[in-house]
């Protein structure tokens, strides 16, 4: 793991660097930290951070940086008459990593020395020798191929060789330079104050780069599905059925269906008890009640995902399919199995009853009491006065708050994946197992992964829309609030 | 507004008539509307309520189970002419006996055990060894290699039974439910019973489901939850080491140093929207960049913990900015005041004050990480049997291994309902972890808060 001991190696020096750099400072004002301009340790710190940020910020970039450019060149060498028909660049290029993935492998294994990985032959002994080392291939290793394999691990082996050397001569150039500026009449303090600055931007734009990198990951993958597969079956097709040898159809549109189908379940057993919930909780019940049913309410919101799934797989599952399976209490035949629309559906509304009910709680409480107060003057009753004057003045907030939960049900994963089924189908029943947007993603992403074939690519494609969707929901919520918001004084 | 008083002439008589004492209809079917809304109120929070008994009752009732395990104890003859035919106790010679070669040395003890205990069956010996672990003969193996010089003397072992004879003490599984079973016979549970009675098949505590490893699909009563905790630990540990700097930091420029302007507005829409992305995103991101483009390691608990961090840092930065946001003005006035700079009021003054809070949100953040399961999905943390403890730190990062909810679901998806029970278990361990980590932040809460 030699970037693990480039790291090392930059901590060690820094630290390093940090003791250096406040004794030389000391030195110079002859023992005297008053004769400094700034505090001894910060002369420390200059050191340290002279040496350690640039040098780990190169590592970083080369680090990202450096596949983009082999996968580049190495692409670049293989000839297009080499690419045979229906498959792409993408597919030929996988095969070149692996085949220099297993001669690393086997150089590492002992079974090759490096000179005999260097001119190897291709054929069936190469095949034979990647089997031993665990790389499978699907055929004999052809001469282009092994060729571009080879410069491929040149390249990443000299790659990785100049990134240590200018890594660490860049860490040890920073260090000197800082040392070498140390002095008491040197303003470190600025200096360094200016470069921790510049480190707390660099993380606050952390957060926006994981969008861009969400955005772009998701973009690129997409664009290589649509180059694979046509758009149109995509967002109009009507059939769901992938399928590994080619020719699948994959439209998003029978996901969509199961998807908005269990949301809407959800909601619907949801939004009710969730919106009493919170009516009750802040406007009828005491201080006492209040105070022991909210927080044991919101504990349904802390409990991972993972639970409500295997509530809704051996539970909630098997109950339904107790009543109206074959041989049920109800004597009615309308279920297949325990997976149906109707089990994700109501074991993901009572996930997010907490999520509606303490979101319209906060905004009930913010309409102010004189309306209350004048509603109840004139007469009218307590659920009067909530019907018809605090539920009015809440509803942007309530509206709001049901959208964040329909975007929430619409991006939930687990329990759809254990409670909801695989089939895709336009169907009305709910007693009927459907599937959904996430679990289409988690079942082609999970296992082997192709990213050469449109049925790994196409999880990319959902997911984008699944990005964009809840997305927009969240954004739609935000605006819903802010525009009818009643600004009270 | 004097005419207000006076009745007009001749007005009509009021419509509903009757008295103050006496309710009109109108009334009792205002206050009857006013009940039944109170009703609803009542009946949505005692659903939820119901539904929270519920839960957790579905979950202790059926996951306490796994904490206990049925184990046979016997007497084993660790035969010489079996293990070692040589007689030298060499090592090597003694590692080319495969389980299948101690097969005949647990029949053996099995029938003298039985012999022993006088217990009446026309059980073959190979029945008789039925009602054991398939996991035994690995275990015997496993002593044997380690003590070779017990060969030749008789050890007691303490050995697990099948999961079928488990679940046969624990109702699970009953003499009904297993007429169409393959692996156990009426005849075996009645062996079972005689066992049980004369104290060689007990059910104890099972430590080696909180501390053991994930187990093949034929052998769910050796299942334990671990490695897989282990996994979930060293995710913590990324996240924690790389979302709780960089979450402060970006809280502390954006709320402390920030210009208003249009790139600071941006990072803020940014980090309040992340939040509500659906953690499978950051899983296909995770997918993409960290395995499909950096190449790092499928399963591994790096890739987990990164995936992890990018999830929990709007979480930690939105706690964050809170508490900072709490600490008065004039504590950075004053230490502005006495000559500090910017950057040495913020962090020697106000970021010490706002500890608390910081770390409140981040403990809640690595409580919503450590039950996160979707994203672990994608990154290929399911579905392979983390079977070792890693043995190193640089292991523990970068080799691959489960996380407790994976695991979790690893077991749901499997036949056996044996593995169910795991599951259960599996969700009450988390639970546990996860009750103690927000008590914790509730305390430090109530402990450190300061109102100003």
């Amino acid at each position: 793991m030699p970037t693990f001991w480039l790291v090392v190696l930059l901590l060690a020096l820094s630290a390093a660097g940090f003791y250096l750099g406040r004794s030389r400072a000391l030195r110079t004002a002859g023992g005297d930290a008053r004769d400094l301009h700034s505090l001894p340790s910060y002369y420390g710190y200059h050191v340290a951070l002279a040496a350690f940020v640039p040098a780990i910020a190169v590592l970083a970039v080369w680090l990202l940086a450096q596949p983009l450019i082999i996968e580049n060149r190495v692409s670049n060498l293989i000839p297009a008459e080499a690419v045979p028909e229906n498959t792409t660049i993408g597919l030929v290029m996988s095969d070149v990593r692996r085949v220099a993935e297993g001669l690393d492998l086997a150089v590492e294994q002992g079974l090759l020395t490096r000179r005999e990985a260097r001119d190897a032959a291709g054929g069936q002994d190469l095949r034979a020798l990647m089997g031993e080392v665990g790389v499978a291939l699907g055929s004999d290793v052809r001469p282009e191929v092994l060729s571009a394999a080879q410069s491929y691990r040149n390249l990443s082996h000299t790659g990785k060789t100049a990134m240590t050397v200018v890594v660490a001569l860049l860490a040890l150039g920073g260090f000197v330079w800082a040392y070498g500026r140390t002095h008491k009449d040197f303003r470190a303090r600025n200096v360094v104050e200016r470069g921790v600055l510049a480190l707390l931007i660099l993380a606050a734009s952390l957060a926006a780069l994981t969008t861009v990198g969400i955005v772009l990951s998701m973009l690129f993958e997409t664009k290589n599905f649509f180059g694979l597969h046509s758009w149109t079956d995509f967002f109009f097709g009507s059939t769901w059925a992938p399928n590994f040898r080619g020719g699948s159809d994959l439209s998003i549109l029978p996901l969509l269906w199961g998807t908005l189908y269990i949301s809407f379940i959800a909601l619907l057993v949801a939004v009710p008890v969730g919106l009493f919930a919170a009516i009750y909780l802040s406007e009828y019940a005491s201080g006492t009640v209040r105070s022991f049913a909210k927080p044991l309410l919101e504990i349904l919101a802390g409990i991972p995902t993972i639970v409500y799934g295997l509530f809704a797989l051996l539970t909630v599952g098997p109950a339904l399919a107790n009543l109206f399976a074959k041989g049920g209490l109800l004597g009615v035949e309308w279920m297949a199995g325990a997976t149906s629309v109707l089990t994700a559906g109501l074991v993901m509304g009572v996930m997010l009853i907490p999520f509606v009910s303490s979101l319209s709680d906060d905004i009930i409480n913010a309409v102010p009491q004189a309306l209350r107060d004048g509603s109840l003057g004139l007469g009218a009753t307590k659920s009067e006065t909530v019907r018809q004057v605090v539920m009015p003045a809440a509803l942007p907030g309530i509206v709001g708050a049901v959208l964040l939960a329909a975007s929430r049900a619409i991006g939930e994963t687990m329990i759809v994946v254990m409670g909801a089924g695989a089939i895709a189908k336009f169907s009305a029943n709910p007693l009927e197992s459907m599937t959904t947007i996430t679990t289409r993603i988690v079942s082609q992403l999970t296992g082997d992964t192709d990213f050469a074939s449109p049925e790994t690519l196409v999880a990319f494609a959902l997911g984008l829309t699944l990005f964009v969707l809840t997305l927009g929901l969240n954004v739609l919520a935000l605006y819903i609030v802010r525009k009818y918001r009643e600004q009270y004084e | 507004m004097t005419d207000l008083s006076q009745s007009p002439a001749g007005a009509a008589p009021r419509k509903h008539g009757g008295s103050l004492l006496q309710q009109t209809p109108r009334t009792r079917k205002r206050n009857a509307a006013e009940a039944r809304f109170r009703g609803y109120g009542i009946a949505a929070i005692t659903a939820g309520l119901v539904m929270l008994l519920v839960l957790v009752t579905t979950i202790v009732s059926k996951g306490t189970g796994a904490f206990q395990q049925t184990f046979v104890t016997l007497n084993v003859e660790l035969l010489e002419s079996k293990l070692d035919k040589k007689g030298n106790r060499n090592i090597e010679d003694i590692k080319k006996v495969t389980t299948f070669g101690y097969a005949p040395i647990i029949k053996g003890a099995m029938e003298a055990t039985v012999e022993e205990l006088g217990i009446e069956t026309s059980l073959k010996a190979k029945e008789l060894a039925g009602v054991l672990s398939k996991d035994v003969a690995a275990q015997l193996r496993d002593y044997v290699i380690a003590n070779p010089d017990q060969i030749g003397q008789t050890v007691e072992f303490r050995f697990l039974a099948s999961s079928r004879v488990d679940g046969y003490l624990k109702g699970r599984v009953t003499r009904d439910s297993i007429v169409n079973d393959k692996n156990i016979s009426a005849e075996q549970l009645d062996l079972v019973d005689a066992l049980a009675a004369a104290g060689v098949l007990e059910k104890t505590f099972n430590l080696d489901f909180i501390t053991g490893a994930d187990a093949s699909d034929a052998r769910p009563e050796a299942a334990g939850i671990g490695v897989s905790m282990l996994g979930s630990l060293f995710m913590m540990f990324v996240v924690l080491a790389l979302a709780l700097p960089i979450g402060v930091a970006a809280s502390i420029y954006l709320e402390e140093f920030a210009p208003q302007n249009w790139l600071t507005d941006m990072i803020e829409v940014n980090i309040s929207n992340l939040a509500a992305v659906p953690s499978i995103v950051f899983g296909i991101l995770g997918l993409a960049v960290f395995i499909n483009y950096m190449h790092l390691p499928t399963s591994a608990p790096l890739v987990g913990g990164l995936v992890l961090t990018l999830m929990t840092l709007p979480t930690i930065i939105i706690s964050t900015r809170a508490s900072l946001k709490s600490v008065p003005p004039s504590i950075r006035d004053a230490a502005l005041g006495v000559g500090a700079s910017k950057m040495q009021a913020v962090f020697h003054h106000v970021l010490p004050l706002a500890a608390p809070g910081i770390l409140t949100g981040t403990i809640i953040g690595l409580a919503q990480a450590l039950g996160e399961t979707a994203p672990l999905l994608l990154i290929g943390m399911v579905g392979f049997i983390a079977s070792n403890a890693p043995e190193t730190i640089a292991d523990g990062l970068l080799a691959p291994n489960s996380a407790m909810p994976a695991q979790i679901y690893e077991w749901a998806k499997r036949a056996d309902p044996a593995f169910y029970e795991r599951a259960w278990g599996g969700i009450i361990i988390l639970l546990l972890f996860l009750v103690t980590m927000n008590t914790l932040a509730v305390i430090l809460r109530r402990r450190f808060e300061r109102r100003w």
